[in-house]
């Protein structure tokens, strides 16, 4: 299936750039007129991915972070999160609720909150190349629209 | 990030506002933990009624001010959570240990 709009930023792994992320990802998402609950879901989703390639990826230096966002003719919208830092030994361990390797500071959510919020989540990961965040949204097509 | 206090008795009443994420998290913890350890209340509430934006860096936050809170022997409520950070404290089963309330 070819999107029908597309999108990519790339960003430092700063911190300050996690709303950056989550808000262009919501702007972009706003041309399928979604509710305000999708948009929330959404952002929400993308902050956890963002969060993790800044936490995670790069613990020790900043390095590049890339969002591309796609958007499908069915109403799908389709985010990557992509970095190029250490990544994750484990996959399905780190996909666990409440795992964590970031201290009392993290809550070992995030994995749960994108599954849960999006309707798939795929991570590709090969440690010291980095890793791949793929989540997919359908919004809701709306009467009137 | 503001943190607005108010200090009632032995209840400390401490309004957020803002985006809480990763980015905001540790400041906030930081004023959080300020706050309770200058005035020892017996019961904290937490007033979300300002934050516009929460992630699982938010629920970090509320749980380690939940552990400060049970150090201290005290009780603590979540109040005016606002939608979008409910879905993310309740998530993590958050609800079940803090009482929200409006």
């Amino acid at each position: 299936m070819k999107p029908v709009n597309e999108a990519k930023l790339t960003f430092l792994s700063r911190s300050a750039n996690e709303g950056f992320a989550r808000t262009a990802a919501a702007c972009f998402a706003a041309q399928l007129d979604p509710t305000l609950d999708e948009v929330n879901d959404i952002k929400t989703a993308v902050s956890e991915a963002v969060t993790n390639c800044i936490v995670h990826a790069y613990p020790d230096r900043l390095g590049t972070v890339t969002l591309r966002l796609r958007l499908f003719e069915d109403n799908t919208l389709e985010i990557v999160i992509k970095d190029s830092g250490v990544g994750i030994p484990d996959v399905e361990e780190a996909r666990k609720p409440l795992f964590t390797t970031g201290g009392a500071d993290r809550s070992g959510m995030g994995f749960t909150i994108m599954e849960s919020f999006m309707d798939t989540l795929k991570v590709r990961s090969i440690q010291g190349k980095g890793t791949t965040v793929t989540l997919r949204r359908r919004v809701s097509r709306r009467l009137g629209g | 990030m503001p943190v607005d206090c108010l200090e009632v008795g032995q209840t400390l009443t401490a309004r957020v506002a803002g985006e809480v994420d990763h980015h905001a998290a540790k400041d906030l913890m930081a004023q959080l933990s300020r706050e309770i350890d200058a005035a020892l209340p017996t019961r904290l509430e937490l007033d979300l009624g300002g934050v516009s934006f929460m992630d699982s860096s938010g629920i970090a936050v509320v749980l380690r001010t939940w552990k400060r809170m049970k150090e201290l022997e005290g009780s603590m409520t979540l109040r005016m959570v606002p939608p979008q950070a409910a879905k993310v404290l309740k998530a993590a089963g958050v609800d079940k240990l803090i009482p929200f309330i409006e």
